[in-house]
């Protein structure tokens, strides 16, 4: 059986979103390669939700290309995205799992052990048979991950995951995504957090306005910015 | 059935004919619910997820239909089946199937509808998850109409209300026959064009009852799966 | 497990409908297009269980007024027709439709009126009664559905000399129902109608209500029977229908017929002569 084809580099060319007169995303030509993760962070508004749906496929730019592993029309087989707020199905936790285990072509008969595994993975165990809309907004956030995770991704795609959650929560999400990194998953995430890029990146794209403002490694982001506007967010300044 | 012994000495009694009447009621009704969903959830959920030319003009059509007149639909379907119908060799007029196809076809707007709503409006919510686990249209469909199991739970209620309910359309296509197409509201309107008022109203009452236990059947139902499943 | 859940609940839903499956499967049975005069005042609950005692044949009984019987049986839907009103069945042989009409049994007509007697009929003749209640525009409740109950009292009028669709007012409540409704009309709105005695004696909302004429020889009302012709419609059960048309006017059944009373009153004379009319 050929191995699935890789679906990096994921490379963003001219890439333009616009809705109606407006221009959400402006000529983004960017390359996300292989190895640590990537976070995107900016302004609100600056566009990083809109980059991240591209980069997952859901949607298609106005203008310009986008192509994964050379491909411009790949299948979403090998890629997951978790948006800032999860939509649970209306059953319970294992079985969330099931679902997205099913959806990724799972055969029956292996998923019960991959269901407790991944459960397993993301912390979730004990709460397998709780209805999975019970369960608190860190809960169902690592819920999400495991839904993400149960499609085996080359690449992971995270829109804001711990936004809305408290330290202990964001704490346990980002071990999460940090041991998905370690096990070979590109990790692509959005933050609000400095301390989180700190903690997780290995580089930071930084948008302002649906342009790219400044691409470098994260040491280089946060210590030496090179361009005006990075400074200005570092400082906490409203970029506007 | 006795005609002189009141509706509640007919239930103490065990009489046979009474029993008899609520149990094709019951099976007529149910059944046609069943057969309604199977087409009208489906129908419902892909009218609610698709979008194409002349859309609207069938969303209006079928929130229309749940207004079909009993009676109109009974009519149809006894020209259909009668002997001298298109239908006629099936030779099923003034049967129990008769009356089911008649019902069935009454209540699948019923469902239809809501479904159509409902299914609409939870693809607003659901649609970023489904599209990025890459779920088929068929997929789709089915998911959602699980996950609104609960919603759709009140338009089969509804749908059943409808069918248990009249009483024009199992008259005509079924034609009240004793002992073998007489429902409770047939039985109703037989006992009332003979006079016997207060037996019609015990009958009426007996039906009224039976449904609120199925409602609160259903609605128990509902609140244990809740708390299985959430 | 979705799956699971639903399969028990259809299964629920449709085993009532199974038991009725087997009932279908050996079909001696008929259907019987009749009146709701015959029905309302319970002959047939009271004869058939005879017939099937000794034929093993279920009758199916469709109740609605002459006219529409006939009708049902013009499409092929009946198997006998049973009713009493003899020009439109005489129509209905002479079309074709049915095989032979037999005489079965009579009762009469009664007029039914208010205690009160606003019109001042009880005792009188028909056609006396007639007059007076259209002179005064008494509120009379006409079936207006084609029944023989209907064709009888249309002929009624014209034979007291008074064309009906002419003079008819307010007053005079056409409801095309059945017998019942007719008679729960009138007790409702104190009014007259008309009726065969055999609903009327087993009647049982009568408010006000009494015979106010009865015995006038104008208020014969003749039954008749017909199986329909299979000519027609090959679908017609021709040997069980006959077996039943047989019965009807065998001294069996007409003995039958004789011994249904309501409170020790006899609601219908059998009166068939076995020739065919």
């Amino acid at each position: 059986m050929r191995a699935p084809a890789s679906d990096l580099p994921l490379l963003l060319d001219d890439v333009s979103l616009r809705a109606g007169a407006t221009t959400i995303l402006d000529r983004l030509s960017l390359t996300i390669g292989p190895g640590a993760p990537t976070l995107i962070v900016g302004p609100n508004g600056a566009g990083k939700t809109s980059l991240l749906r591209l980069c997952m496929g859901l949607e298609a730019p106005s203008s310009g290309r986008i192509s994964w592993g050379g491909r411009s029309n790949s299948a979403m087989a090998r890629r997951a995205i978790l948006f800032q707020r999860p939509v649970m199905l209306r059953r319970r936790a294992a079985a969330n799992v099931a679902y997205a285990l099913a959806q990724a072509g799972i055969p029956r008969k292996l998923r019960a052990s991959r269901v407790a595994a991944l459960l397993e993975r993301v912390g979730l165990s004990d709460l397998a048979r709780r209805p999975a809309r019970r369960l608190s907004g860190g809960e169902q956030q690592r819920l999400a991950l495991a839904r993400a995770l149960a499609r085996d991704p080359e690449i992971l795609l995270l829109d804001e995951p711990t936004a809305n959650l408290d330290p202990a929560a964001t704490r346990s999400v980002e071990e999460i995504v940090l041991s998905a990194a370690r096990s070979g998953i590109k990790i692509v995430m959005a933050s609000h957090d400095l301390g989180q890029v700190r903690r997780l990146a290995g580089d930071v794209v930084f948008l302002v306005r649906g342009a790219l403002c400044e691409r470098s490694r994260a040491e280089d982001f946060l210590d030496h910015p090179a361009t005006p506007e990075a400074a200005a967010f570092l400082r906490g300044d409203l970029v506007i | 059935m006795a005609d002189h012994l009141s509706a509640w000495q007919l239930i103490l009694s065990g009489d046979a004919a009474l029993f008899a009447i609520v149990r094709l009621s019951l099976a007529v009704s149910l059944s046609a619910v069943v057969l309604a969903a199977l087409i009208g959830m489906p129908l419902g959920a892909l009218l609610g997820l698709t979008r194409f030319p002349g859309r609207s003009v069938l969303v209006v059509l079928l929130n229309a239909l749940m207004g079909l007149p009993p009676v109109v639909v009974g009519l149809a379907v006894y020209l259909l089946l009668s002997r001298s119908g298109p239908l006629g060799a099936l030779g099923i007029l003034f049967t129990p199937t008769a009356m089911v196809i008649a019902q069935t076809i009454l209540i699948v707007p019923i469902i239809a509808a809501p479904t159509r709503q409902t299914v609409e409006d939870l693809w607003v919510e659901y649609r970023d998850e489904l599209t990025a686990m890459d779920v088929s249209p068929a997929g789709r469909m089915t998911t959602l109409l699980w996950d609104a199991r609960f919603s759709l739970l009140t338009a089969l209620l509804a749908g059943f209300g409808r069918a248990a309910a009249e009483v024009g359309a199992v008259m005509i296509v079924g034609g009240n026959i004793d002992g073998f197409t007489r429902t409770m509201t047939t039985a109703v309107a037989l006992e009332t064009s003979k006079g016997n008022l207060p037996l019609a109203m015990g009958l009426g009452l007996i039906l009224v009852v039976i449904v609120l236990a199925i409602n609160a059947a259903a609605w128990g139902t509902r609140v244990w799966s809740e708390r299985q499943a959430g | 497990m979705p799956n699971r859940r639903l399969c028990f609940a259809l299964a629920l839903c449709l085993g009532p409908l199974a038991s009725h499956a087997p009932a279908m499967a050996q079909d001696r049975s008929i259907v019987v297009a009749s009146t709701t005069s015959t029905q309302d005042s319970g002959l047939f609950g009271y004869l058939l269980p005879i017939f099937k005692a000794r034929t093993n044949i279920d009758v199916k009984v469709i109740a609605q007024g002459t006219g529409q019987a006939l009708d049902t049986a013009r499409r092929g839907d009946a198997d006998v027709v049973f009713v009493h009103a003899r020009a439109q069945e005489e129509k209905f042989l002479a079309e074709g439709f049915g095989v032979k009409r037999y005489d079965v049994m009579y009762n009469d007509f009664v007029l039914i009126g208010p205690k009160g007697d606003s019109a001042g009929v009880k005792g009188r003749d028909i056609e006396t009664a007639l007059k007076a209640i259209q002179a005064l525009g008494a509120p009379f409740v006409s079936r207006g559905d084609r029944s023989g109950t209907h064709s009888a009292e249309l002929a009624l009028w014209k034979q007291a000399g008074i064309d009906i669709a002419a003079v008819k007012g307010p007053w005079y409540r056409e409801i095309g129902q059945g017998m019942g409704a007719a008679l729960n009309t009138a007790a409702a709105m104190n009014g007259y109608t008309l009726s065969d005695r055999g609903t009327w004696i087993s009647f049982r909302n009568r408010g006000d209500l009494e015979i106010s004429v009865e015995g006038d020889k104008r208020l014969f009302n003749q039954y008749g029977v017909m199986l329909v012709n299979p000519a027609k419609y090959p679908s017609v059960k021709r040997e069980l229908g006959q077996t039943f048309v047989d019965w009807l006017i065998s001294p069996e059944g007409q003995a039958a017929i004789a011994g249904y009373k309501i409170d020790g009153q006899q609601l219908f004379f059998p009166n068939a002569d076995r020739k065919g009319a």
